[in-house]
């Protein structure tokens, strides 16, 4: 099974707070990740103040400033995942230092019917 | 003769399918690996018993015949589904080829499956509503209609919600397994507070006419004690403990008109002796383990009260000493509560009260309707008529259950009068 870890945290406060992890820290834990051969990939984000939006409507593409929409929490980074079942990728969830300030959404990776 | 002998094997096929039906379901899910699947085997097994039996005889093993069956009907109806849809056939296959030694179905392995189920059901990813409904659908065998009459919603409103949880078990992939002894104390709890839940709602309903619904709290007891079968610790002997000293007094918490009757206001001599017998060993051996908690805790509170001939010998010292510890390892609002309430019968009314006029101050408890009820108590037995009418005033605004809110406006005639 693949799982998607979505990161999300208040882009403001996601370096601010006491418990906020340093850089090296999150360097360290995705290399322990994959380091137990479960990590197929693992990236944090720049601030959606840098993000845009493509849309493609009626053959015509638009394309806007920001993300598709206004969050109170952002999606700061994620790790694409390979575990056996959905209470190994929580324990990996669990362990990413920025659920210490924010919030991690884990999705299991839909398999296309083809 | 003959129909007899069929007769006798009928019943037995009865009294085997209230004793086994859950577990062979159990093993059928880890062998199939798929609850729906494993439901129909499950369904097909008995019925093709239901077939044999009576002519054959019964088997030596009929549970491991049951989930033999079980097994074979499920590959079986893959095979015929394949004519539809090829990806089944892969899958019968596969079952046929990784299911296939009977050791895998032998008795030891069956008290396993029991408990994967009992872990899958009340999984922490699963909403709360979820896991008592899967549980009390798949642990306890009972119908979605029985489910949905017992809280009061639509049965399709919870069908849905079964197969909702149903599907995130197979989408998300949440394991079938009792979990690492690394989470297993968390997840024990979490399960504990299934079987709580579904035990309160059986005792004290939230909503509704009938302020106790007998089948849920029973059932709630049959789980605890197969948990504790299976799994035995201080804190499920706690929780079963617990659940046995609270239903020992369900006679007499509700008098001939149908009104609730306090605590203090019962007729010990209708308390069930046998469920508190055995309630209080629970207790003993669960405080005398490592590792006993809150639930160990307040059975013990209930145990001290199951112990006292009358109302006026309870020993409020004890109760408010166990309070103590169950503050300080777990503590919410609600313990704070009960705790000002057994230290104003310790050390009177007005002690009581400071107590609870500051825990409504911090606002966490301001809409629950007991606070305001024990309030308006103390006001009364401080002879404080006004003080009291305005606080059981306030906890009748927010008391939904039909039973307590006779009690409340009872207790406001009699003040007014």
């Amino acid at each position: 099974m693949k799982y998607l870890c979505l990161v999300y945290s208040e882009e403001e406060r996601l370096h601010s707070l006491p418990d906020s992890p340093a850089d090296a820290e999150c360097q360290a834990y995705a290399e322990s990740v994959a380091g137990s051969g479960r990590m197929l990939a693992a990236e944090a984000l720049e601030p959606v103040s840098s993000a845009t939006t493509v849309r493609m409507r009626g053959g015509k593409v638009t394309i806007t400033d920001g993300p598709f929409a206004e969050t109170k929490e952002q999606l700061a980074g994620f790790y694409l995942l390979d575990a056996q079942n959905l209470d190994e990728a929580l324990e990996v969830a669990a362990g990413i230092p920025a659920a210490r300030v924010g919030s991690v959404e884990v999705r299991p990776i839909r398999q296309l019917r083809v | 003769m003959m129909a007899s002998a069929s007769g006798q094997v009928q019943h037995e096929l009865e009294e085997i399918y209230r004793a086994e039906s859950r577990r062979v379901l159990a093993t059928l899910i880890r062998l199939l690996g798929d609850f729906e699947l494993a439901e129909e085997a499950l369904h097909d097994a008995f019925a093709a018993a239901l077939k044999q039996w009576p002519a054959e005889g019964l088997p030596n093993n009929p549970r491991a015949w049951l989930v033999s069956t079980g097994r074979f009907k499920a590959i079986d109806r893959l095979r015929r589904q394949a004519r539809q849809d090829p990806l089944t056939d892969a899958m019968a296959q596969q079952l046929e080829a990784e299911t296939a030694d009977p050791a895998d179905w032998a008795e030891d392995r069956v008290e396993d499956d029991h408990l994967r189920l009992i872990f899958t059901c009340c999984h922490p990813a699963l909403s709360m509503d979820a896991r008592v409904a899967l549980t009390l659908r798949e642990v306890c065998g009972l119908t979605t209609e029985e489910i949905a009459s017992a809280f009061l919603s639509a049965p399709a409103t919870l069908a849905q919600r079964i197969v909702r949880a149903k599907n995130k078990i197979r989408s998300a992939a949440i394991p079938y397994r009792v979990p690492v002894r690394r989470d297993l104390p968390e997840r024990l709890d979490g399960v504990l507070r299934v079987i709580y839940l579904v035990f309160n709602e059986g005792y004290s309903a939230s909503t509704g006419d009938n302020l106790m619904r007998t089948d849920l709290s029973g059932e709630a007891i049959r789980l605890g004690r197969q948990l504790n079968g299976l799994l035995p610790g201080a804190e499920v002997q706690g929780l079963l403990a617990l659940m046995l000293l609270t239903e020992s007094r369900r006679k007499a918490r509700i008098d001939d008109a149908g009104e609730l009757v306090l605590l203090e206001d019962q007729d010990r001599k209708l308390w069930d002796r046998k469920m508190i017998v055995e309630g209080i060993e629970l207790v003993r051996r669960a405080l005398r383990s490592h590792g006993f908690g809150p639930y160990s805790l307040q059975a013990a509170i209930a145990a001290v009260h199951a112990e006292a001939p009358c109302a006026e010998e309870t020993d409020w010292r004890e109760i408010v000493g166990l309070y103590d510890v169950l503050l300080r390892l777990a503590p919410s609002p609600v313990v704070e509560l009960n705790r000002a309430v057994a230290l104003s019968m310790r050390d009177g009314p007005d002690v009581g009260l400071n107590l609870i006029e500051a825990i409504l101050e911090r606002g966490e408890l301001s809409d629950y309707h007991l606070a305001h009820a024990a309030r308006a108590d103390l006001y009364r037995r401080l002879g404080m008529s006004r003080q009291a009418i305005t606080a059981y005033k306030k906890a009748l605004s927010l008391a939904l259950q039909t039973t307590e809110r006779q009690f409340l406006q009872r207790r406001l005639l009699e003040l007014a009068g």
